[in-house]
Protein backbone atom coordinates (compact mmCIF):
# COMPACT_ATOMS: atom_id res chain seq x y z
CA UNK A 1 0.00 0.00 0.00
CA UNK A 2 1.13 3.52 -0.61
CA UNK A 3 0.42 6.94 0.82
CA UNK A 4 -0.81 9.45 -1.74
CA UNK A 5 -2.48 12.80 -2.09
CA UNK A 6 -5.60 13.37 -4.19
CA UNK A 7 -4.78 15.98 -6.83
CA UNK A 8 -7.51 15.65 -9.43
CA UNK A 9 -10.31 13.81 -11.12
CA UNK A 10 -10.74 12.09 -14.46
CA UNK A 11 -13.88 12.15 -16.57
CA UNK A 12 -14.25 9.38 -19.14
CA UNK A 13 -17.59 8.66 -20.79
CA UNK A 14 -16.47 5.84 -23.06
CA UNK A 15 -14.97 3.22 -20.79
CA UNK A 16 -15.26 -0.37 -19.66
CA UNK A 17 -18.87 -0.77 -18.42
CA UNK A 18 -17.64 -2.28 -15.16
CA UNK A 19 -16.16 1.12 -14.31
CA UNK A 20 -19.52 2.87 -14.70
CA UNK A 21 -20.35 4.86 -11.59
CA UNK A 22 -16.82 4.57 -10.23
CA UNK A 23 -15.05 7.77 -9.27
CA UNK A 24 -11.61 8.01 -10.87
CA UNK A 25 -9.13 10.14 -8.96
CA UNK A 26 -5.63 11.26 -9.83
CA UNK A 27 -3.30 10.64 -6.91
CA UNK A 28 0.35 11.50 -6.33
CA UNK A 29 2.40 9.26 -4.04
CA UNK A 30 3.80 11.11 -1.02
CA UNK A 31 6.32 10.32 1.70
CA UNK A 32 5.03 9.91 5.26
CA UNK A 33 6.22 13.52 5.77
CA UNK A 34 3.86 14.63 3.01
CA UNK A 35 6.43 15.36 0.32
CA UNK A 36 5.58 14.46 -3.27
CA UNK A 37 7.50 11.50 -4.58
CA UNK A 38 7.39 10.00 -8.00
CA UNK A 39 4.71 10.65 -10.50
CA UNK A 40 0.97 10.00 -10.47
CA UNK A 41 -1.54 7.17 -10.68
CA UNK A 42 -5.21 6.97 -11.57
CA UNK A 43 -7.19 5.15 -8.89
CA UNK A 44 -10.74 4.01 -8.32
CA UNK A 45 -12.10 5.60 -5.16
CA UNK A 46 -13.64 3.02 -2.82
CA UNK A 47 -14.02 5.27 0.24
CA UNK A 48 -15.28 8.69 -0.89
CA UNK A 49 -11.99 10.58 -0.76
CA UNK A 50 -11.79 14.27 -1.70
CA UNK A 51 -9.37 16.79 -3.16
CA UNK A 52 -6.12 17.31 -1.23
CA UNK A 53 -6.80 14.48 1.21
CA UNK A 54 -4.01 12.08 2.03
CA UNK A 55 -5.12 8.53 1.28
CA UNK A 56 -3.98 4.93 1.37
CA UNK A 57 -3.96 3.25 -2.04
CA UNK A 58 -3.39 -0.35 -3.00
CA UNK A 59 -2.00 -1.35 -6.38
CA UNK A 60 -1.88 -4.48 -8.49
CA UNK A 61 -4.29 -7.39 -8.30
CA UNK A 62 -5.01 -6.59 -4.63
CA UNK A 63 -6.89 -3.49 -5.78
CA UNK A 64 -9.81 -5.75 -6.69
CA UNK A 65 -10.17 -6.72 -3.05
CA UNK A 66 -11.42 -3.19 -2.39
CA UNK A 67 -15.11 -2.55 -1.80
CA UNK A 68 -17.03 -2.76 -5.08
CA UNK A 69 -13.99 -3.57 -7.19
CA UNK A 70 -14.31 -7.34 -7.37
CA UNK A 71 -13.97 -8.69 -10.93
CA UNK A 72 -13.54 -5.21 -12.34
CA UNK A 73 -10.56 -3.97 -14.38
CA UNK A 74 -9.04 -2.02 -11.50
CA UNK A 75 -5.30 -1.95 -10.78
CA UNK A 76 -5.21 0.90 -8.26
CA UNK A 77 -7.81 1.61 -5.55
CA UNK A 78 -8.09 4.09 -2.72
CA UNK A 79 -8.98 2.12 0.38
CA UNK A 80 -8.52 4.61 3.21
CA UNK A 81 -8.35 8.25 4.16
CA UNK A 82 -5.48 9.11 6.47
CA UNK A 83 -6.38 10.92 9.68
CA UNK A 84 -2.90 11.25 11.14
CA UNK A 85 0.55 9.82 10.63
CA UNK A 86 3.01 9.60 13.47
CA UNK A 87 6.64 8.92 12.82
CA UNK A 88 9.65 8.04 14.91
CA UNK A 89 11.84 10.87 13.62
CA UNK A 90 15.04 8.96 14.28
CA UNK A 91 13.85 6.04 12.18
CA UNK A 92 13.16 8.11 9.09
CA UNK A 93 16.31 10.20 9.05
CA UNK A 94 17.74 10.35 5.59
CA UNK A 95 14.58 9.17 3.88
CA UNK B 1 3.00 -5.36 -24.08
CA UNK B 2 6.45 -4.21 -25.06
CA UNK B 3 8.23 -3.92 -28.39
CA UNK B 4 11.57 -5.68 -28.88
CA UNK B 5 13.96 -7.37 -31.24
CA UNK B 6 15.28 -10.92 -30.92
CA UNK B 7 19.05 -10.61 -30.74
CA UNK B 8 20.12 -14.01 -29.49
CA UNK B 9 19.31 -17.16 -27.61
CA UNK B 10 20.31 -18.85 -24.40
CA UNK B 11 21.03 -22.55 -24.08
CA UNK B 12 20.67 -23.98 -20.60
CA UNK B 13 20.89 -27.63 -19.65
CA UNK B 14 20.43 -27.45 -15.92
CA UNK B 15 17.19 -25.56 -15.37
CA UNK B 16 13.80 -25.72 -13.72
CA UNK B 17 11.86 -28.73 -15.08
CA UNK B 18 9.10 -26.31 -16.06
CA UNK B 19 11.48 -24.75 -18.56
CA UNK B 20 12.19 -28.07 -20.27
CA UNK B 21 11.77 -27.79 -24.05
CA UNK B 22 11.33 -24.01 -23.82
CA UNK B 23 13.34 -21.82 -26.16
CA UNK B 24 14.96 -18.95 -24.35
CA UNK B 25 15.56 -15.90 -26.53
CA UNK B 26 17.43 -12.70 -25.73
CA UNK B 27 15.36 -9.62 -26.52
CA UNK B 28 16.44 -6.01 -26.76
CA UNK B 29 13.48 -3.74 -25.86
CA UNK B 30 12.94 -0.98 -28.45
CA UNK B 31 11.16 2.35 -28.71
CA UNK B 32 8.69 2.85 -31.61
CA UNK B 33 11.59 4.62 -33.37
CA UNK B 34 13.53 1.33 -33.13
CA UNK B 35 16.02 2.72 -30.64
CA UNK B 36 17.23 0.31 -27.93
CA UNK B 37 15.76 1.11 -24.53
CA UNK B 38 16.49 -0.58 -21.23
CA UNK B 39 18.29 -3.81 -20.50
CA UNK B 40 18.31 -6.87 -22.70
CA UNK B 41 16.18 -9.62 -21.26
CA UNK B 42 15.62 -13.35 -21.60
CA UNK B 43 12.15 -14.34 -22.84
CA UNK B 44 10.40 -17.63 -23.30
CA UNK B 45 8.86 -17.90 -26.76
CA UNK B 46 5.24 -18.91 -27.37
CA UNK B 47 5.01 -18.30 -31.13
CA UNK B 48 8.27 -19.41 -32.75
CA UNK B 49 10.12 -16.13 -33.18
CA UNK B 50 13.53 -16.05 -34.86
CA UNK B 51 16.73 -14.06 -34.71
CA UNK B 52 16.38 -10.46 -35.84
CA UNK B 53 12.58 -10.43 -35.77
CA UNK B 54 10.56 -7.53 -34.39
CA UNK B 55 8.31 -8.95 -31.67
CA UNK B 56 6.12 -7.95 -28.77
CA UNK B 57 6.32 -9.51 -25.34
CA UNK B 58 4.48 -9.50 -22.05
CA UNK B 59 5.73 -9.03 -18.54
CA UNK B 60 4.46 -10.62 -15.33
CA UNK B 61 2.47 -13.66 -14.40
CA UNK B 62 0.39 -13.52 -17.57
CA UNK B 63 3.57 -14.43 -19.44
CA UNK B 64 3.09 -18.03 -18.30
CA UNK B 65 -0.46 -18.28 -19.69
CA UNK B 66 0.39 -19.22 -23.30
CA UNK B 67 1.83 -22.47 -22.00
CA UNK B 68 -1.15 -23.56 -19.87
CA UNK B 69 -1.88 -26.17 -18.66
CA UNK B 70 1.89 -26.56 -18.39
CA UNK B 71 3.11 -24.29 -15.61
CA UNK B 72 6.18 -22.55 -16.90
CA UNK B 73 8.08 -20.35 -14.43
CA UNK B 74 8.51 -17.33 -16.69
CA UNK B 75 7.83 -13.62 -16.32
CA UNK B 76 8.67 -12.49 -19.86
CA UNK B 77 7.29 -14.17 -22.99
CA UNK B 78 7.23 -13.31 -26.67
CA UNK B 79 3.57 -13.44 -27.75
CA UNK B 80 3.59 -11.99 -31.27
CA UNK B 81 5.69 -11.07 -34.30
CA UNK B 82 5.10 -7.49 -35.48
CA UNK B 83 4.58 -7.19 -39.24
CA UNK B 84 4.04 -3.46 -39.24
CA UNK B 85 4.25 -0.76 -36.61
CA UNK B 86 2.39 2.40 -37.57
CA UNK B 87 3.24 5.59 -35.73
CA UNK B 88 0.90 8.51 -36.38
CA UNK B 89 2.32 11.91 -37.31
CA UNK C 1 -4.04 3.12 -14.14
CA UNK C 2 -2.13 5.64 -16.20
CA UNK C 3 -2.99 8.26 -18.77
CA UNK C 4 -1.60 7.58 -22.22
CA UNK C 5 -1.77 9.07 -25.70
CA UNK C 6 -2.56 6.78 -28.63
CA UNK C 7 0.27 7.31 -31.13
CA UNK C 8 -0.23 4.41 -33.52
CA UNK C 9 -0.89 0.70 -33.78
CA UNK C 10 0.77 -2.59 -34.63
CA UNK C 11 -0.14 -5.31 -37.07
CA UNK C 12 0.89 -8.86 -36.24
CA UNK C 13 -0.03 -12.02 -38.13
CA UNK C 14 1.81 -14.53 -36.01
CA UNK C 15 0.65 -14.06 -32.44
CA UNK C 16 -0.89 -15.77 -29.46
CA UNK C 17 -4.39 -17.04 -30.30
CA UNK C 18 -5.93 -14.88 -27.56
CA UNK C 19 -4.81 -11.77 -29.47
CA UNK C 20 -6.70 -12.72 -32.65
CA UNK C 21 -9.22 -10.07 -33.61
CA UNK C 22 -7.91 -7.59 -31.05
CA UNK C 23 -6.63 -4.16 -31.98
CA UNK C 24 -3.11 -3.50 -30.70
CA UNK C 25 -2.62 0.18 -29.94
CA UNK C 26 0.76 1.85 -29.62
CA UNK C 27 0.37 4.17 -26.64
CA UNK C 28 2.73 6.59 -24.94
CA UNK C 29 2.09 6.96 -21.19
CA UNK C 30 2.15 10.65 -20.25
CA UNK C 31 2.55 12.84 -17.19
CA UNK C 32 -0.26 15.00 -15.78
CA UNK C 33 0.50 17.76 -18.31
CA UNK C 34 -0.81 15.23 -20.90
CA UNK C 35 2.25 15.62 -23.13
CA UNK C 36 5.49 14.79 -21.31
CA UNK C 37 6.31 11.10 -21.89
CA UNK C 38 6.40 8.81 -18.88
CA UNK C 39 8.63 5.91 -19.87
CA UNK C 40 8.62 4.20 -23.23
CA UNK C 41 5.68 3.69 -25.56
CA UNK C 42 4.08 0.25 -25.23
CA UNK C 43 1.47 -1.91 -26.95
CA UNK C 44 -1.94 -2.31 -25.34
CA UNK C 45 -5.03 -4.23 -26.37
CA UNK C 46 -7.93 -1.91 -27.16
CA UNK C 47 -11.15 -2.51 -25.20
CA UNK C 48 -13.00 0.71 -26.10
CA UNK C 49 -12.28 1.42 -29.79
CA UNK C 50 -9.86 4.27 -29.18
CA UNK C 51 -8.01 5.98 -32.03
CA UNK C 52 -4.87 7.98 -32.79
CA UNK C 53 -4.59 11.15 -30.73
CA UNK C 54 -6.99 9.98 -28.02
CA UNK C 55 -6.00 10.44 -24.38
CA UNK C 56 -6.85 7.11 -22.78
CA UNK C 57 -6.99 5.18 -19.51
CA UNK C 58 -4.38 2.43 -19.51
CA UNK C 59 -4.46 -0.50 -17.08
CA UNK C 60 -1.04 -1.99 -16.46
CA UNK C 61 -1.93 -5.15 -14.61
CA UNK C 62 -2.75 -8.51 -16.15
CA UNK C 63 -6.14 -9.49 -14.76
CA UNK C 64 -7.60 -6.05 -15.39
CA UNK C 65 -6.30 -6.07 -18.93
CA UNK C 66 -7.48 -9.60 -19.70
CA UNK C 67 -10.98 -9.16 -18.35
CA UNK C 68 -11.37 -5.80 -20.10
CA UNK C 69 -11.10 -7.61 -23.43
CA UNK C 70 -12.88 -10.75 -22.24
CA UNK C 71 -9.89 -13.06 -22.62
CA UNK C 72 -9.12 -14.59 -19.23
CA UNK C 73 -5.90 -16.56 -18.80
CA UNK C 74 -4.29 -14.79 -21.74
CA UNK C 75 -0.85 -13.24 -22.05
CA UNK C 76 -2.20 -9.68 -21.97
CA UNK C 77 -0.62 -7.24 -19.52
CA UNK C 78 -1.89 -3.85 -20.76
CA UNK C 79 -5.23 -2.65 -22.07
CA UNK C 80 -6.90 0.61 -22.97
CA UNK C 81 -10.13 0.65 -20.97
CA UNK C 82 -11.38 4.20 -21.33
CA UNK C 83 -11.19 7.39 -23.38
CA UNK C 84 -10.58 10.43 -21.18
CA UNK C 85 -12.91 13.36 -21.80
CA UNK C 86 -11.44 15.72 -19.24
CA UNK C 87 -9.13 15.88 -16.28
CA UNK C 88 -9.54 18.35 -13.43
CA UNK C 89 -6.62 19.16 -11.17
CA UNK C 90 -6.68 20.75 -7.73
CA UNK C 91 -4.55 23.65 -8.88
CA UNK C 92 -2.68 24.58 -12.02
CA UNK C 93 0.62 24.17 -10.20
CA UNK C 94 0.13 20.44 -9.74
CA UNK C 95 1.61 19.06 -12.98
CA UNK C 96 5.27 18.39 -12.37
Amino acid sequence: MILARVVGTIVATRKDPRLDGKKLLIIKPVTPEGKDEGSYLIAVDAVGAGFRETVIAVTGSSARMAEGCKDRPVDTAIIGIVDTISLDKGATKGS
Amino acid sequence: MYIGKVIGRVVSTVKDPGLASQRLLIVQPLTPAMQPTGKQIVCTDSIGAGAGELVYWTRGKESSFPFLPVEVPTDTTIVGIIDQLRVAG
Amino acid sequence: MLMARVIGDAVATVKNASHEGQKLLLVQPVQLDQTTPRGDAILAVDAVDAGPGDLVLLVTEGFSAMTAVGRPDSPIDMAVIGVIDRIDLVDAATPA
